[in-house]
């Protein structure tokens, strides 16, 4: 038997007459604190219907920014979203003592979301297995099932270089972080170098005999690395190789793994580091080779790595805006700068993702213990990234959801679901507000990493979605997949 | 049967016949009808083995001539990369390889409007109204026959209220009633049991689609949510149509093949 609506309504009004016997002109007593832990300001007595934006403005005058910065709360890890009143009411927190709030600065731009496709570009004659922005934003690269790489401008939204020269598969593509090149791996072994201006091919670098899984840059911050001229390569032969672009030889080859390397990363600290199917990531020296840290957190397969410093990476000298110094010096300079904001003077994080189902999260430059391992996803993970700021990582499934965890400390933070097949690849907006991820069912989601919803579903390709990337000047998002055609996203 | 080799000595000897090549083209060109008579009229144990005999012939004789054929066929190069391209991240996993695209409602749509699909099973076997239904009497005295039992697996849907049974016509007994169907995908080449949404067409007629009588070569509607197939539009596709490729009513249960 259900109560008559009478009734109902009559308790509802019962209980909304107790909640608003609360004081109205309460106050709290607050003291702000840093991501690091270190107080900011004396503790402060502020009445209960403050809003985040009252706090901002207030905590930039603690601080006394001379620009504005946008910031966000966080109250015993949880965000505070509204007044600060109701949110201690709904979480249940004491206001005995005094509110410890954790500030966290949020990127100065903000990035639109993409909400349509505005364009479809044909070209690719086999399924688009890898597209890659390059890190200035204005350029894109692709890699196809049909043995070519196709360079595309985004401006007119048109193929721009078809560059042929593979004999199989290309399945990487990698942008130096000074944009002035373009590696390709592909299913024979072979990697050739392009000039994305002109879509000449500069040289191969043989060496590989098995397939190419993955290619990293030299940081753009590290000594001698601008221009760019060096880059690591895994393959499927169980190797990793250091080339030289300039003369295309390989430098350094090492090899410890019994099984497929399926993944490298240049990291920002003069390490290398490769995790391979036989269940082990290596760390090795960026000058020598030796290898420096084994780490065996995994029981099966590793299939992705992730630093949290990848973003800054990637993009090296160029900002926001795509603008970098043309001056060699002062692009390293400003390298640099970026990555030292980026990593805030600690040491990188890596996180694996592997075919156990679980995450790793390591400081591999100072122990091998990871720092915590998370568990929750029900398949095997494909794809872990960070986001550029470096506090959320974000893990794709096979098992058809994206989870959010944190980025420092490793703790679960959400699981969005939505997808209907699994989750191929994901990736990051330049602010950290906002992700997308592309899925064997055929659709792009765009997901809020505040609100942990839903933003925007971008139905559109005919088949799996192979391949997603967000250019790193927010614009536009690239997705190609088995449907041949590559899309670009726009707001 | 010659002891010795008496007939090549002979003609060695003397020669052939003058009409022998005449009368060894003419015994082979009879050979053939001498064999199919003897076919038809071979019974039992010999006829068997005549057949079996016959059999195996012919099957060398066509892999003879395919192998004849492939010499003259010409072969497109074996050049270029491999069809089906995936990513790194899928090499080496094990998955169903298609080259179709999976999601297309609009063809499916289109063909809907028409009334027509592309089925595996085009032509059924008519089935008559007295093997699809049994005469019951009723009646105090057991004279009136408007009563009938349908003889064949039906599908009954969810909502569905028997009439008073003064006033029933159609009889579906409910052990022949049945709700799930063993769907095959013909391109992963799985087999799912899936619900029965409903009977979309009896190749017998309307009155049986109605009735949803479910016989071979009936169209279905089936449940595919699990299957997690999704349309142009992003949508996930649930209802899917499948025909019946067996005979459930002596099987016991409904095999069926997704119309994709």
């Amino acid at each position: 038997m259900t109560e008559p609506p009478q009734k109902i309504a009559r308790r509802e009004q019962a209980g909304k007459a107790k909640e608003e016997e609360t004081p109205t002109d309460a106050s709290i007593i607050v003291q702000f604190q840093s991501a690091t832990g270190e107080t900011t300001g004396p503790q402060l007595d502020i009445p209960h219907t403050v809003t985040p934006q009252q706090l901002e403005t207030l905590l930039n005058g603690l601080l006394s920014n001379e620009d504005k910065l946008p910031y966000s709360f966080y109250i015993e890890e949880q965000e505070l979203l509204g007044e600060l009143g109701s949110h201690l009411r709904s979480g249940g927190i004491s206001v005995e003592k005094a509110l410890l709030i954790t500030y966290q600065p949020q990127a100065v731009f903000r990035v639109r979301p993409v909400a349509r496709c505005t364009a479809s570009m044909p070209g690719h004659s086999e399924s688009v297995l890898t597209v890659q922005f390059s890190p200035c934003g204005t350029m894109l690269a692709s890699g196809s099932g049909d043995t070519t790489v196709r360079l595309w401008d985004l401006n007119t939204q048109l193929p721009k270089t078809e560059c042929k020269g593979h004999k199989n598969w290309v399945l990487v593509v990698a942008w130096s972080p000074d944009a002035k090149y373009v590696a390709s791996g592909d299913m024979n072994g072979s990697i050739l170098l392009w000039e994305p201006g002109s879509g000449r091919q500069l040289g191969a670098c043989s060496g590989h005999s098995k397939w190419i899984t993955s290619l990293s840059w030299q940081p753009a911050h590290r000594p001698g690395a601008l221009p760019s001229s060096r880059f690591v390569s895994g393959s499927k032969d169980n190797t990793v190789k250091v080339w030289d672009a300039a003369t295309r030889r390989c430098v350094l080859s090492m090899s410890n793994h019994s099984a497929m390397v399926t993944a490298v990363l240049w990291g920002g600290e003069g390490l290398i580091y490769s995790a391979s199917r036989d269940c082990s990531i290596s760390a090795w020296d960026e000058a020598d080779g030796k290898l420096v840290r084994v780490f065996k957190g995994h029981g099966h397969w590793v299939n992705t790595l992730a630093l949290s410093s990848g973003f800054a990476l990637r993009t090296g000298a160029f900002d926001h805006n795509g603008k970098a110094p043309a001056d060699v010096e002062a692009a390293r300079a400003k390298a640099a700068e970026r990555y030292a904001e980026a990593t805030q003077g600690k040491p990188e994080r890596l996180v694996s993702g592997s075919d156990d189902f679980t995450l790793c999260l390591y400081e591999p430059s100072v122990g091998k213990t990871p720092i915590a391992r998370m568990t929750g996803h029900v398949q095997l993970i494909n794809q872990v990234v960070f986001s550029p700021d470096g506090r959320f990582i974000l893990s794709a499934s096979f098992d058809k959801s994206v989870k959010l965890w944190d980025g420092a400390k490793g703790t679960f933070l959400a699981t969005l679901r939505g997808h209907v097949g699994p989750v191929y690849q994901v990736a990051w907006s330049a602010d950290s507000r906002m992700f997308a991820s592309g899925s064997k069912d055929s659709t792009l989601k765009v997901w809020d990493a505040r609100t942990r919803k839903l933003k925007v579903d971008l139905p559109g390709h005919a088949d799996e979605v192979f391949t997603v990337d967000w250019s790193p000047d927010g614009g536009s998002v690239a997705s190609g997949g088995k449907d041949r055609v590559l899309k670009l996203w726009r707001h | 049967m010659p002891q010795n080799e008496h007939i090549e000595l002979h003609q060695k000897r003397y020669g052939k016949r003058l009409d022998y090549d005449e009368r060894k083209r003419k015994k082979q060109a009879r050979e053939v009808h001498k064999r199919s008579a003897y076919a038809q009229k071979a019974l039992g144990l010999k006829g068997k083995m005549f057949a079996k005999k016959r059999h195996q012939e012919k099957a060398t004789m066509k892999k003879t001539i395919a192998m004849h054929e492939e010499r003259d066929n010409k072969h497109k190069a074996q050049d270029g990369a491999p069809q089906n391209a995936v990513p790194a991240y899928l090499l080496e996993r094990e998955q169903v390889d298609r080259a179709k695209v999976l999601s297309n409602t609009i063809k499916q749509k289109r063909k809907e409007k028409a009334g027509k699909w592309e089925v595996p099973l085009p032509q059924v076997r008519p089935i008559a109204e007295d093997e699809m239904f049994k005469v019951m009497k009723s009646g105090k005295r057991m004279k009136k026959s408007w009563k009938r039992m349908i003889t064949k697996v039906t599908f009954v849907g969810q909502g569905f209220t028997r009439k008073p049974p003064k006033y029933e016509r159609f009889i579906r007994p409910t052990g022949l009633r049945m709700t799930k169907a063993h769907v095959t995908h013909p391109e992963l080449k799985a087999t799912f049991c899936l619900d029965i949404i409903g009977v979309k067409k009896n190749p017998n007629g309307q009155m049986y689609s109605q009735l949803g009588v479910v016989t071979k070569g009936t169209i279905l509607e089936v449940n595919v949510s699990e299957l997690g197939l999704v349309t142009p539009g992003g949508k996930v596709v649930w209802g899917k149509y499948a025909q019946v490729t067996n005979n459930p009513e002596n099987d016991g249960c409904i095999n069926a093949v997704l119309l994709v």
